[in-house]
């Protein structure tokens, strides 16, 4: 077999990454809700091979209820990071380019809402827009651009001093030209691996504010009010509500995690000729 | 239509010492000046202010008695001594002369520009090389004024004579006026008509 080298395997690597994260969502997001129905008669079942995940108190099916949960999740952190990202973006070009005091206030800003445990202003943001899919979508989008916009403002400043935007300027192109021929493409980079590195805390902090009980509505099965659930019924012993689900969790976000490593390493200009 | 520098003085910020101070010079169209120093007399500075790259602390820069314009192609376009620094790295040499203007097949030919060179990248090619890219991108925008900021400092002496060749004779046939920049007492006399010594 032809070896190859460690540009290529880093590429499989993310695409075997992305296709198995892809098959999850997919997966879970055509479980029919008949899979996961109550069977009071197979209830508080311990993992069987019928049952991989074991049954929950009404005895609907763990496995199917976790994974579409998960894909649930998926369709959360992907569009709250995809949200936070493009304001990062925005955010960080409006500092780089504008007025001094724009700089200050866009700064004050960040730094105000980073100041905050993002938990705090998730749940009061869900909470004020009346939970459900809508309030936590907004209250994660709205708490975690603050990062990125900073990275973004810091590279959008050294780029504007570069020298070829100068000669560019001179050469009679305007701003929004340069804005989007020599500044966008440099941020392509930047702006997926940061949106990416988002997903997993997204996903999180919509399993934790399920959790708490500010976030989706106990009849979705989101991994968050699996996990609520079955508080109340691990000290009967049963161990498999929880464990399954948690593990299956962490795994999803270590897997984007390692997914946003990989993309950054690929796309990374000092480790993109490896 | 001179280019001309007034009384021109330049510090980054009150608090910085002054990098240049009461510098006056004059420049006609098709004619060749040698800006002439050793390191640390502002040659680039002012290389700069009279280009419209940084703006005068005192004194002003006009270009046929008017201020330079802040927008559209300036007729004063100055080429600079590291050429690595002034193409996007992201982008193609073609889309990197494309900036300066429409492709010219005479002014590729006289640099010796190959055409495959186009699709690369600049760091697939080498300083001199991205150097007459430089040169064929400022000459491209139809300048009146060229500033050369010792563009040929790095580049071996074969480069160097082809690179001055084919300025001189574009700066020649549309009647350019001519800046160059240079520690190189003999360069300057070989290329200007008239050396103007900063240390003076």
């Amino acid at each position: 077999m032809r070896r190859c080298n460690r540009r290529t395997q880093l590429v499989l690597l993310t695409a075997g990454l992305s296709l198995l994260l892809l098959a999850i969502y997919l997966v879970g997001a055509l479980i029919p809700e008949s899979a996961y129905a109550s069977d009071y008669l197979a209830a508080k079942l311990p993992p069987s091979w019928e049952h991989p995940f074991g049954t929950d108190s009404l005895g609907r099916d763990l496995l199917m209820r976790t994974l579409k949960g998960l894909s649930i999740s998926m369709t959360v952190g992907i569009a709250a990071s995809a949200i936070s990202a493009v304001i990062a973006v925005l955010v960080g070009i409006a500092a780089a380019t504008g007025a001094q005091w724009v700089d200050a206030a866009i700064n004050w800003v960040i730094d105000l809402v980073m100041g905050v445990p993002h938990t705090i202003l998730v749940i009061l943001i869900s909470f004020a827009l009346g939970r459900g899919l809508k309030g936590l979508l907004i209250g994660i989008a709205a708490t975690h651009w603050c990062s990125l916009a900073r990275l973004i403002r810091g590279e959008v400043l050294q780029l504007r001093s570069e020298t070829y935007i100068a000669v560019s300027r001179r050469l009679g192109k305007g701003s929004g030209w340069i804005l989007v021929h020599h500044l966008l493409p440099h941020l392509v980079p930047q702006f997926f691996v940061g949106l990416i590195l988002t997903f997993p805390h997204a996903i999180l902090h919509e399993a934790s504010i399920s959790f708490l009980g500010f976030g989706l509505p106990p009849e979705q099965p989101a991994i968050g009010i699996i996990l609520s659930e079955s508080m109340k019924y691990l000290s009967t012993g049963m161990w498999w509500s929880a464990v399954f689900p948690g593990l299956l969790l962490v795994a999803i976000v270590l897997l984007v995690d390692r997914l946003g490593d990989q993309l950054r390493r690929i796309l990374d200009p000092s480790s993109a000729q490896e | 239509m001179p280019l001309e520098a007034k009384k021109v003085a330049f510090r980054y910020s009150r608090k910085e010492p002054w990098v240049l101070q009461n510098c006056s010079l004059r420049v006609e169209r098709g004619e060749r000046l040698a800006l002439f120093a050793p390191s640390g007399y502002g040659k680039t500075t002012l290389a700069r202010l009279l280009a419209g790259y940084l703006p005068p602390t005192e004194g002003e820069v006009l270009l046929d008695g008017a201020p330079l314009p802040k927008a559209g192609v300036c007729p004063v376009q100055l080429i600079f001594q590291h050429p690595e620094k002034a193409i996007n790295p992201r982008w193609r040499l073609r889309q990197v002369l494309e900036e300066g203007g429409i492709l010219r097949d005479d002014i590729l030919d006289a640099f010796g520009i190959e055409r495959p060179w186009l699709d690369r990248f600049p760091r697939e090619l080498s300083g001199g090389e991205l150097q007459r890219f430089c040169v064929a991108r400022a000459l491209m925008s139809g300048a009146d004024y060229l500033i050369c900021d010792e563009i040929s400092t790095m580049l071996d002496v074969i480069t160097q004579a082809q690179i001055w060749n084919v300025i001189l004779g574009e700066a020649k046939r549309r009647n350019m006026g001519l800046i160059a920049v240079t520690h190189n007492r003999h360069l300057a006399r070989r290329i200007a008509d008239r050396v103007y010594d900063l240390s003076e």
